[in-house]
């Protein structure tokens, strides 16, 4: 794929030894030549030897900072190298990176800052559980209400954004659990949003760090954090 | 009602103390000891100024002055506490900015290392 924009893949990693490589070859089969940028959280395993024996350069964090500290890093570093766009890819093997080529396009073909992949929209990913389903249908019903339109996958952190939502990114950032806040925070930019159908794999190696507890924390957190920025609010545009 | 007073006299007084030695041994820095300071020193004076407490009683319209030690005791300690919160969310968004900074400077670093390495094999 030549189209002349400088795109950027970033893929926000932690503890992903098993998984990173194989993802960083994934994404060099569809998109060869394209930069492909590991942000490492201060992992304790090889994620960043197993990154750059793939191909990818990586951006080693010298502190674990979470994952939108992480996800931050690596915007941060893509404005100031010129970007014009950055798709974030997990680096757990949960998206498949055939995707990435239509969150492109519709980066580039539509009048909007931000492209969810999103797994609801015609796509085959069911790969979560009952409650994280749930919390999934609260805050799309949430989201509805501040955003003033639909977001069927809130959650998702399959995401692509141009120079404009990465300027802002680059300054403001929700730091924990960020994919909820940060469309609150596009919508306080009266920035516009897009989701394409996805799929969704089931992770391939490792487990998810979120645990009941955690999954209550990420409620309270959230809510809160879509409260604060609703006092923020600019207007809307749908 | 004197015993709660004597009780709230040590307190404050090992509190002061307690904090004095963490500043003496850089445990604590002074600009942080500023608030709990205050705080000790607020509850020594309220514990042994009977009027003053008679006074603050009468103020906070409570009928008896061991209510109104207790509220200006979590009064006090939840100002100190709520600055010790913006302190700490101050310095983790500086933390967070910092390591930020310094991976990415050290990403150019090595950028630069490699383009003047391929350069002088060139």
């Amino acid at each position: 794929m030549n189209t002349g924009a400088r795109l950027l893949i970033l893929i926000p990693a932690y503890n992903e030894e098993g998984a990173v490589g194989g993802v960083v070859d994934e994404v060099r089969a569809v998109l060869p030549g394209t930069p492909i940028l590991v942000v490492d959280d201060c992992s304790r395993d090889a994620t960043v030897s197993r990154a750059r024996d793939a191909g990818a350069r990586v951006l080693p964090l010298p502190a674990h900072l979470g994952l939108g500290g992480c996800v931050q890093a690596g915007y941060r570093l893509a404005f100031e190298l010129g970007y014009d766009y950055v798709i974030r890819v997990d680096g757990d093997g949960q998206h498949d990176p055939r995707d990435i080529p239509a969150i492109f396009e519709t980066l580039r073909r539509e009048d909007c800052e931000m492209v969810i992949g999103s797994r609801f929209v015609n796509g085959s990913g069911n790969h979560t559980t009952a409650a994280r389903g749930l919390g999934i249908a609260f805050f799309r019903a949430l989201l509805r209400l501040v955003l003033g339109k639909p977001v069927h996958d809130p959650t998702s952190g399959f995401v692509g954004v141009n120079r404009t939502a990465l300027g802002v990114f680059s300054r403001t950032f929700p730091l924990e659990y960020p994919e909820i806040e940060a469309l609150v925070v596009l919508q306080r930019r009266r920035f516009r949003f897009v989701e394409v159908p996805c799929r969704m794999r089931p992770r391939k190696t490792g487990r998810s760090t979120i645990t009941p507890m955690k999954s209550l924390y990420y409620m309270v957190h959230v809510l809160l954090g879509v409260f604060v920025n609703i006092l923020k609010f600019e207007g809307r545009r749908k | 009602m004197e015993r709660m007073l004597d009780v709230m006299t040590v307190f404050s007084i090992l509190l002061l103390a307690f904090v004095l030695v963490s500043v003496r041994r850089a445990h604590i820095r002074v600009e942080y000891s500023v608030s709990w300071l205050v705080a000790a020193l607020a509850l020594l004076i309220v514990s042994q100024s009977r009027g003053l407490l008679a006074g603050i009683t009468a103020w906070l319209g409570v009928s008896d002055a061991a209510v109104a030690i207790v509220t200006i005791a979590g009064g006090v300690f939840l100002i100190v506490l709520y600055r010790m919160s913006l302190l700490l969310s101050d310095l983790r968004d500086t933390n967070i900015a910092l390591v930020q900074r310094v991976a990415i400077l050290e990403f150019r670093l090595e950028s630069l290392d490699e383009k003047a390495q391929a350069a002088a094999r060139d």
